[in-house]
């Protein structure tokens, strides 16, 4: 089961390695990175493997939240499917 | 893989142009708790929600959290209560409304939908009674919405139950005068009401459903609106085309939210409602979607013909992104809930009259409209009538939800607050249809009823 770990917001030094490092302690397996900046703003794509992760998805979902909030960026953590739904026939 | 592009899109959605699902209603059939004891029949009432709803409103967060989509509204819509008031003729209904805003308050959904009754033929054991007791039961009540079908294309329009709701409407705003009328609000009078609406207030479970059901209800007029903003001057044709992928995609994620929380509550999925539903949110209207089309304001010349152009374009889309549609499914207009048509009916562009040519078009009909406190239960009787004619002629559903604002005029305001929204109270055509009223009787089925 994959979801996407999408980091919005200005660029600082360290996001990817924070939000890596939150993901390694609950065995959440990094799949792909994309990331690029818009208009001097940041955008992160992580695609993560969920299959092993240890805690409850919605943890998950609040701890990285939480984390995006305490580095002043936006993050969101969503099911894979929502995607897949909006924009796949 | 799911490129980034889509990605981004999706949350931007969600984030800035109020993308949510708008509710997941619960129909819960009570045919199993009739019983001649009114007592039996509210506990058995009360048992039934509580049990069947338990976890809806946690399911319904734990979705939204997981899927990172708003999920605005749990609801649950019931049997209508006229056919369990049947069973105990003696006594007043208004005991069940108050067993049903018991279990919404037990299960934490925030409103309850079947305080109703299906009359469009004539009255059965038990009409009668729930019709009288509607203002009561709204006045006594929080999270109990009532509903009363007088008319459909197979039956015609019972003209003495529409003369008797210009009545209830008003004294539903009476009761309830010192709320701003709040009674009125949760009431809707309807012509060819859909058994699976999942809506409030007009949401029932029709005695065509199965026990139990989950029916979703999308939304996104921010959505819709930011897409077309974006396209810039195109054709129309290409406007069409556009509110179509839109709805498309909104509709997905609606159906991906019922399937999850059908299969999660052990329920059978019943339908996707295709709605473009709005919020006095700033950003979440209708009508700014039309005047995003080239009107100057909503309700100007043209606005029926860009309304049925979007009310077209939601269906397209959208039926091919839900196995199973049903519901209103098209464009609310509901006036004190959408900030582009408060803004419209208080600088007067848009008036009752061009409503009334809106809802020949658009999903349901004259919704959420302040009217003046003065006016006679029989005016708001022909409007009813004119509304259910709308609607029986077109095989569509029409609805009335007016407010009456008792003690106040046209130009003032009424303020229910929340999703409810505020708004001014509209100017009427005082004339009066008192005589064509009280003569009573039934208005034949039109031509349009003879498919067989």
């Amino acid at each position: 089961m994959n979801a996407v770990i999408t980091v919005l917001g200005k660029d600082t030094v360290g996001i990817l390695a924070k939000v890596a490092a939150e993901c390694a302690e609950v065995s959440v397996n990094i799949v792909e990175v994309t990331q690029s900046v818009l208009q001097g703003m940041f955008a992160m794509i992580m695609f993560v493997d969920i299959t092993k992760c240890t805690v409850p998805f919605s943890q998950l979902v609040d701890s990285l939240t939480a984390k995006g909030e305490e580095m002043g960026v936006k993050i969101h953590v969503m099911h894979e499917d929502i995607f897949n739904a909006m924009h796949k026939i | 893989m799911i490129n980034s592009h889509d990605i981004l899109e999706t949350i931007n959605m969600i984030d800035h142009e109020n993308l949510d699902v708008r509710t997941i209603t619960m129909g819960i059939s009570l045919l199993d708790c009739i019983d001649d004891n009114i007592d039996k029949a509210c506990g058995k009432v009360y048992d039934k929600i509580c049990r069947y709803a338990k976890n809806l409103v946690k399911t319904g967060e734990d979705i939204s959290k997981e899927y990172g989509i708003p999920i605005i509204h749990k609801r649950i819509s019931v049997t209508p209560i006229a056919m369990l008031a049947a069973a105990c003729p003696t006594m007043s209904p208004v005991k069940f409304a108050k067993a049903l805003d018991k279990a919404a308050d037990t299960v934490g959904v925030n409103f309850v939908g079947g305080y109703s009754a299906l009359v469009h033929k004539g009255f059965a054991p038990g009409d009668y009674a729930l019709i009288e007791s509607i203002p009561e039961a709204l006045a006594s009540t929080e999270k109990v919405c009532s509903s009363v079908n007088i008319g459909s294309t197979k039956a015609g329009i019972n003209m003495d139950a529409v003369a008797k709701m210009g009545r209830v409407i008003r004294q539903a705003a009476e009761l309830t005068a010192d709320r701003d009328c709040i009674g009125a609000a949760k009431l809707v009078v309807f012509c060819n009401a859909p058994e699976d609406n999942p809506f409030m207030a007009g949401a029932f479970h029709g005695a065509g459903e199965p026990d139990c059901v989950i029916n979703v209800g999308v939304s996104g007029p921010g959505v819709v609106r930011a897409a077309l903003a974006k396209a810039g001057s195109c054709n129309i044709t290409e406007v069409a085309d556009i509110v179509k992928k839109t709805a498309f995609k909104i509709t997905r994620t609606g159906q991906l939210v019922a399937k999850e929380a059908a299969q999660r509550l052990s329920v059978p999925f019943g339908i996707v409602d295709l709605s473009l539903a709005p919020t006095p949110a700033i950003g979440d209207s209708v009508a700014y979607i039309l005047e995003e089309m080239g009107l100057e304001q909503c309700g100007a010349h043209g606005t029926t013909a860009c309304l049925a152009l979007l009310n077209d374009a939601v269906k397209k889309g959208g039926v091919m992104a839900s196995s199973h549609v049903g519901g209103l499914s098209g464009a609310f207009i509901p006036v004190t809930e959408d900030a582009g048509m408060i803004e419209a009916a208080r600088s007067k562009a848009l008036s009752l009259t061009k409503l009334e040519a809106m809802t020949a078009v658009c999903s349901v009909g004259l919704d959420m409209i302040a009217i003046p406190g003065d006016t006679s239960a029989e005016i708001i009787s022909g409007i009813i009538a004119d509304e259910a004619a709308i609607g029986m002629v077109n095989s569509k559903t029409t609805a009335v939800r007016l407010i009456p604002a008792i003690g106040k005029q046209a130009g003032e305001e009424l303020n229910f607050g929340g999703l409810l929204g505020n708004g001014p109270i509209m100017d009427i055509n005082p004339k009066s249809p008192a005589k064509f009223i009280s003569r009573g009787g039934r208005i034949p089925a039109p031509m349009q009823s003879l498919k067989n």
